[in-house]
């Protein structure tokens, strides 16, 4: 089907394809959600020229939404990714609040959406941080194969994982009853929301938070003596500065929901710092290149080479004052005195991720207190507008949608820049960092080493599910033959 | 007794079925006692390290990858399972099947997604094309268009107390067909 050999040694994919390169290949990235792999290069001496995260799925999205009608589509698009389908469930519904004319909800919409939103990223975060990455961190990097997986960290730490489980469980409990379906729901519509929270579901949620703080603690302990306990290795394993991106509330606090739009340096200076959304276009670009189906976005003032960036858990916790829960903020000022003000460490990830887990139990706790949820005025409307842009901090970081509507509530144009694909320019760079540090003068590349360079895009907790949206194009030729051998459809271009 | 060995895997899916598979929660600890899975995003397993028993496959086939993949499971697995609207009727990415009365529809979706634009900075107007990335189907086809395919397990995503209930039934050797409280089109 095309001109790349089958690989033979089904864990070392080596191939000459590159006349005098040589290539290597790790296909799929495993424990990330979504389709990707990774090329690294390697010049005739044999040492690593640059390694590339490619995005080899693709959806055409964009074009095949437009003519959908406007109330559909938080429902349609979240089915993009099922791992934070919430945040594109909410982005969507943002979009279409400005649509219909609503520029602030009702007290309860917006809090069962917090609520929503809040449950979410718990379940995203220790998802990625028990379900995907801690085989990595519990059993070491050049763990074998057979080990790096949840089903062995069950095994082997059987209430840790008991308790990761049922903590990813009560976050999925939430979006159950805030959205009306743990995956896909429909509780988020243009203006407001469509349900409220009973009385027995808010006390069945409630009557767990003691417990389920203290795992957080606990799940946020692991993290930081992780990092404690190998600093050294932060420092030096895809560590790197940037400029970070994300939304911070008005007075700088963390806030996963809404917030102006904040860039800073790896100084932690100020690059731009907007409250007007819909103007997020004059600040952020995004290059296009052969070989992924993922852009490369990038701050327009500075241009492509150094106006990348950094978005998710770490630049949040870089960009903010502070937390507005008190536990969470305590862990922030520990994690600042032992890793600075402004970390460039990738691993750093982790720990910035858990004290968000934190953080979202502390938020769940005191809305479950309050009684907006229960009763009150569900869906508004005004004056209706041509065009909406949703932004929320999805768990991987900003995600941008933006829509175009017409009278006939037929979109007519929409763009996403979903929180992944902020990273892609980062995620090169700490994988090429990782295989020149790891893979250089190896004479044999094994299973564990080529992990390495997984660690390091685990760090960033890609979802390639949603960065691939997008649709490309390919240059050959395909034949597509059914079970018995006969070809259904053959294309070519 | 001996372990039913699993293999998953997501093709042109947005994963939502595999996070399905995790709702099964404090289950899936105590399936683990029957089951051992195999080749699946879950494992850092990349290929079949053994036959398996029971394959599942979330999303349709949009790429030549997924072909791949989708035949290399047929060929490795017992049974062969489709989860979800998108294995079963193509779900969200079958969309795409939908604009194909335009008359360069690959071309137009192409265009929406990367010609320079607001904020698309693209002065060459680049498209992604490399060895690297798989050839696009000319639309995006069920797994059973492109395989035989034993059992489908219909929602999106199937809940999580159907996939139990089918993973359930294998390790019991019990028949796989779901009560009707079970089966959903969402
Ligand atoms: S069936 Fe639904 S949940 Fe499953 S992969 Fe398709 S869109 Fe996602």
């Amino acid at each position: 089907m095309t001109d790349r050999a089958a690989p033979t040694d089904p864990d070392i994919p080596v191939n000459q394809s590159r006349s005098e390169s040589r290539r290597i290949e790790i296909d799929p990235i495993t424990r990330v959600e979504g389709h990707g792999k990774v090329s690294i290069h390697l010049n005739s001496a044999g040492e690593v020229d640059e390694a590339r995260l490619h995005i080899v799925e693709f959806r055409g999205f964009e074009r095949f939404i437009e003519g959908r009608l406007l109330w559909e589509v938080p429902v349609i698009v979240q089915r993009l990714c099922g791992i934070c389908p919430v945040s594109h469930h909410l982005a969507a519904a943002k979009a279409m609040d400005q649509i219909v004319g609503v520029d602030q909800l009702t007290p309860t919409a917006e809090k069962m959406r917090r609520l929503m939103h809040y449950g979410q990223v718990l379940q995203s975060h220790v998802l990625h941080f028990f379900h995907l990455s801690s085989p990595d961190l519990l059993f070491g990097f050049d763990a074998p194969a057979e080990q790096r997986n949840i089903f062995a960290v069950i095994q082997a730490y059987p209430e840790l994982a008991r308790r990761a489980v049922l903590l990813r469980k009560f976050g999925q409990d939430i979006i159950e009853v805030t959205a009306g379906k743990k995956i896909h729901g429909t509780g988020a519509i243009p203006g407001g929301i469509n349900r409220h929270l009973t009385l027995e579901e808010r006390d069945r949620l409630l009557g767990q938070i003691d417990e389920l703080t203290q795992w957080c603690r606990d799940a946020l302990k692991v993290a930081e003596n992780y990092c404690e306990q190998h600093l050294d290795m932060l420092k030096s394993f895809a560590s790197f500065e940037s400029n970070f991106l994300s939304l911070v509330r008005e007075d700088g606090a963390l806030d996963l929901y809404h917030g102006v739009l904040s860039a800073q340096d790896a100084l932690g200076h100020p690059i731009f710092a907007e409250a007007d959304l819909t103007r997020f276009n004059h600040y952020l670009h995004e290059e296009v290149k052969d070989w992924s189906y993922m852009k490369f976005p990038f701050i327009q003032s500075l241009g492509p080479e150094s106006g990348w960036y950094r978005v998710g858990p770490l630049a949040r916790i870089n960009n903010c004052k502070g937390m507005t829960t008190s536990e969470a903020d305590l862990a922030l000022k520990r994690f600042r005195a032992v890793l600075g003000k402004h970390c460039g460490h990738s691993l750093a990830y982790h720990w910035a991720r858990m004290i968000e887990v934190l953080h979202c139990i502390e938020v769940i706790a005191r809305l479950l207190e309050d009684s907006d949820l229960l009763t009150g005025e569900r869906v508004i409307k005004g004056v209706r507008r041509e065009e909406g842009i949703g932004m929320i901090e999805a768990p991987r970081g900003t995600l941008i949608h933006h829509y175009k509507v017409d009278e006939h509530d037929q979109v007519q144009f929409c763009n996403l820049i979903v929180s992944t694909t902020h990273n892609n320019t980062a995620m090169n760079r700490a994988i090429t960092m990782v295989a020149k540090q790891h893979l250089n003068g190896q004479p044999n590349l094994d299973d564990a080493l080529l992990n390495h360079v997984e660690v390091a895009v685990r760090a960033y907790d890609p979802c390639l599910s949603c960065a691939t949206h997008a649709l490309g194009q390919m240059p050959l030729q395909i034949e597509l033959l059914d079970a018995q051998g006969q070809r259904l459809q053959m294309l070519s271009r | 007794m001996k372990k039913l060995r699993l293999a998953t895997t997501s093709l042109a899916g947005c994963f939502g079925c595999h996070m399905s598979l995790l709702d099964m929660d404090e289950r899936l600890i105590d399936l683990l006692q029957f089951i051992e899975f195999d080749r699946s995003p879950l494992t850092d397993f990349k290929t079949f390290r053994q036959r398996c028993d029971i394959g599942l496959v979330e999303g349709g086939c949009c790429n030549e990858e997924n072909v791949r993949v989708l035949r290399a499971f047929r060929e490795n697995c017992d049974l062969l399972i489709a989860i979800g609207q998108c294995a079963i009727m193509g779900g969200l990415p079958v969309m795409r099947n939908a604009i194909m009365h335009a008359e360069q529809p690959l071309n137009e979706c192409l265009q929406t997604a990367y010609a320079p634009s607001e904020t698309v900075w693209n002065p060459a107007c680049r498209i992604p094309a490399d060895a690297e990335l798989p050839l696009l189907l000319d639309k995006v086809y069920t797994c059973a268009e492109v395989v035989k395919i034993d059992y489908q397990i219909p929602g999106c995503p199937p809940s999580a107390d159907a996939l139990w209930y089918v993973l359930n039934a294998a390790v019991q050797g019990n028949p796989l067909d779901l009560p009707p409280e079970l089966i959903r089109y969402d």
